[in-house]
């Protein structure tokens, strides 16, 4: 009723071309971020802060970045937690070499030197497919694990081999060390995510993103009708560490503000990463952020039935959490391997017939 | 010849050891590759899986008793008995068929005709069910797995190359356990080799690898021969759990190996058994020995968490199907 592109009239080229073309859509967007920039962060508290809202913003990122490599370029990575540790370490030593700078540029800093990371370990794709490019790229997740924890240098010579955030602030808030305040780690996460999130949405509706999901489709067929697979390859490999580059380094500075690179940044990171992305659905940037959702929060909720709830005793609600997490992703795959994004398309149609169907 | 020369070549037959294990379970992978274009990463786990089994077997420990005690309040740990190896090894290979046959009949069975990434994301969630499964079964503490294969370093080789070197060199150290290892997966590969090559079993094992439409279309049940294919994986997952549980307790990271057998199969190929053994091989004594010497003394030694990876990744730029993998043509 309500929902549908009919009585809408687009008069130009840009209003044809647009984002959401479904009034209803833009809307619901548009609610969406002045819930989010205007109420939530009078809201927020620390609990909600570091148990669900930043580490699904953080990975929301990562899960885009990876989307953008996987899911539309079709290049398989399992490196996505070196490349986070890559932007972690890259920011820490920004942040200990220029103290005058800014999170911000920081940050975005730490994204480029990732990006400068990813098209080196892109480099093999062009020669290399399918599963043996998904294994060469566990070279990149062990070779820069073990790089951050033997140099020194990029612990700045540390006793303990962490890195710890020194504190920054923005508009005299602090956002990193031990004094921030929720709200404004919480709106410095949420500007990177829309920004980031809006971005990969136009370059993948762009010639760019069409070129990678040629690639993706059949690269010798897209070779032939005149794709470059090195720029568009090394492309995706750039843009997506830069995605998860910039999440790396949100997940050191804003989220855990003191790191050990093989239990942060390990394999397993690399993982569920990937299951955010399958689980959401390949190719779409909302599947990113349902997969992240899902994946946040199904740990957390099993945990408080469980501990919580139940009482019982936490290694036991951890083994029943690796249980139901890997036998969630099995029932997912079987039931709807395109993800949740595809569910989230069968419920749009559904909607557009509502309350008529034939 | 200086004492640096034996050291060298005392490191390279530990290499060799090493890698023999590293085949064993690339075996596993290659095998369930080749029959049903499964990328199983939950090889490692069902290691791990087999190697806790057969010592809650052994032990008579309670299956799921910590579970039990935390509902009902009880006190439930040992059922009290201390069954012979041989016979838990037998049970233990019984309960990896029954796995293969759950696997089979409630994951590969509704994801035919699925991409491979599906595929292999499903073997991933596999291997955490597993993984929590095999721990909330037998519980998560470092067991050690005792089936009475000697260990420690073997003197008889020790003393008989002790004459090679000079004064101080006192013989080769080969640990029992890797030369034990080294023999049954010799072994192990060697009946394979047969099974699939003189048995009808085998040779229908072999159609479905070679094309899945065609060995449906003489009548081969394709179901059928995937559960003798992860039984058959299962079973290898069972002696390589006991050869790495034996050497080093069996805990979590046993999985792990399945990580140290991806780039053996890069390297051999995902569709080749030799390639299997020989990247293996070459893993093994590839990483001991840059660990020896270039590892250690220059880079701050632990390369041995990504040489073979980059060994692997180098080498493929120059031969992307591997040593022995199958040409890969494409076609638009």
């Amino acid at each position: 009723m309500f929902y549908r592109e009919a009585g809408d009239f687009k008069t130009t080229y840009a209003d044809d071309s647009q984002t959401f073309p479904i009034k209803f859509d833009r809307y619901r967007y548009w609610a969406v971020l002045a819930f989010a920039f205007l109420v939530v962060p009078f809201i927020i508290n620390d609990y909600w802060l570091n148990a669900v809202v930043l580490p699904f913003l953080i990975y929301s990122v990562a899960a885009i970045g990876l989307n953008i490599l996987t899911g539309y370029c079709g290049q398989v990575s399992l490196g996505s937690g070196g490349f986070m540790a890559v932007g972690a370490y890259s920011c820490y030593k920004f942040m200990t070499s220029f103290p005058g700078m800014d999170i911000f540029s920081v940050i975005l800093l730490s994204g480029f030197v990732t990006a400068a990371v990813g098209i080196l370990f892109g480099l093999p794709s062009l020669r290399i497919k399918g599963f043996y490019l998904a294994v060469a790229t566990l070279a990149a997740q062990f070779f820069l694990v073990w790089l951050f924890n033997k140099v020194p240098w990029f612990y700045n010579y540390s006793a303990s081999g962490q890195i710890n955030a020194p504190e920054r602030t923005v508009f005299g808030y602090a956002v990193t060390g031990a004094e921030t305040h929720a709200w404004a780690v919480y709106l410095v996460a949420l500007v990177f995510v829309v920004v980031l999130a809006v971005v990969a949405r136009n370059l993948t509706r762009g010639s760019l993103g069409r070129k990678w999901m040629a690639i993706r489709d059949m690269d010798i067929a897209a070779e032939i009708i005149g794709v470059n697979p090195m720029t568009a390859k090394l492309s995706a490999f750039a843009i997506s560490s830069f995605y998860v580059g910039v999440s790396g380094a949100m997940f050191f500075v804003l989220y855990l503000g003191a790191v050990e690179v093989g239990e942060a940044f390990g394999i397993g990171k690399s993982f569920i990463i990937l299951f955010m992305v399958i689980i959401g659905g390949l190719g779409s940037i909302f599947g990113s952020f349902a997969g992240a959702a899902f994946m946040v929060l199904m740990p957390v909720l099993l945990k408080n039935v469980m501990v919580g709830q139940l009482g019982w005793a936490t290694d036991l609600a951890a083994h029943f959490e690796f249980v139901i997490v890997g036998g969630l992703i099995i029932v997912f795959l079987i039931l709807e391997p395109h993800g949740l994004a595809q569910l989230w398309r069968l419920a749009k149609e559904k909607l557009r017939l509502w309350p008529f169907p034939h | 010849m200086s004492a640096g020369f034996y050291y060298g070549t005392e490191v390279f037959l530990n290499g060799l050891m090493t890698g023999v294990l590293y085949s064993l379970v690339a075996l596993g992978f290659v095998l369930i590759f080749k029959s049903s274009g499964i990328f199983n990463y939950a090889q490692g786990v069902m290691a791990l899986f087999a190697a806790l089994t057969l010592v809650g077997l052994q032990d008579g420990q309670v299956p799921f008793a910590h579970l039990i005690n935390s509902i009902f309040g009880t006190q439930v740990h040992h059922f009290g008995w201390h069954l012979p190896a041989l016979l838990a090894i037998l049970l233990t290979a019984g309960v990896m068929v029954v796995l293969a046959i759950l696997v089979e009949r409630y994951i590969l069975r509704h994801l035919v005709n699925q991409p491979d990434i599906i595929l292999f994301m499903a073997t991933i969630g596999l291997a955490y069910f597993m993984e929590g499964f095999g721990d909330l079964m037998w519980g998560s503490e470092i067991k050690k797995l005792d089936v009475g294969i000697p260990q420690g370093g073997n003197l008889w080789i020790e003393e008989n190359t002790a004459f090679l070197g000079g004064d101080d060199f006192y013989g080769f150290y080969l640990d029992s356990l890797d030369i034990v290892a080294a023999v049954f997966a010799g072994l192990l590969v060697l009946s394979l080799v047969l099974f699939s090559q003189y048995t009808k079993t085998g040779r229908a094992l072999r159609a479905v690898a070679d094309d899945h439409q065609a060995a449906l279309s003489v009548g081969i049940s394709l179901r059928f021969i995937w559960v003798v294919v992860w039984s058959i994986a299962g079973f290898i997952a069972l002696v390589a759990g006991i050869m790495w549980g034996s050497k080093s307790g069996v805990q979590f990271s046993l999985s792990l190996i399945a990580l140290k057998a991806l780039p053996v199969l890069m390297l051999g190929g995902f569709t080749s058994i030799p390639g299997a053994i020989v990247g293996g091989l070459i893993i093994g004594v590839g990483e001991k020995m840059f660990e020896f010497l270039i590892g250690a003394p220059f880079l701050g030694g632990a390369t041995e968490n990504w040489f073979a990876y980059m060994l692997a990744l180098i080498f493929l730029v120059f031969r992307p199907q591997g040593l022995f993998g199958d040409k890969i043509i494409e076609r638009v």
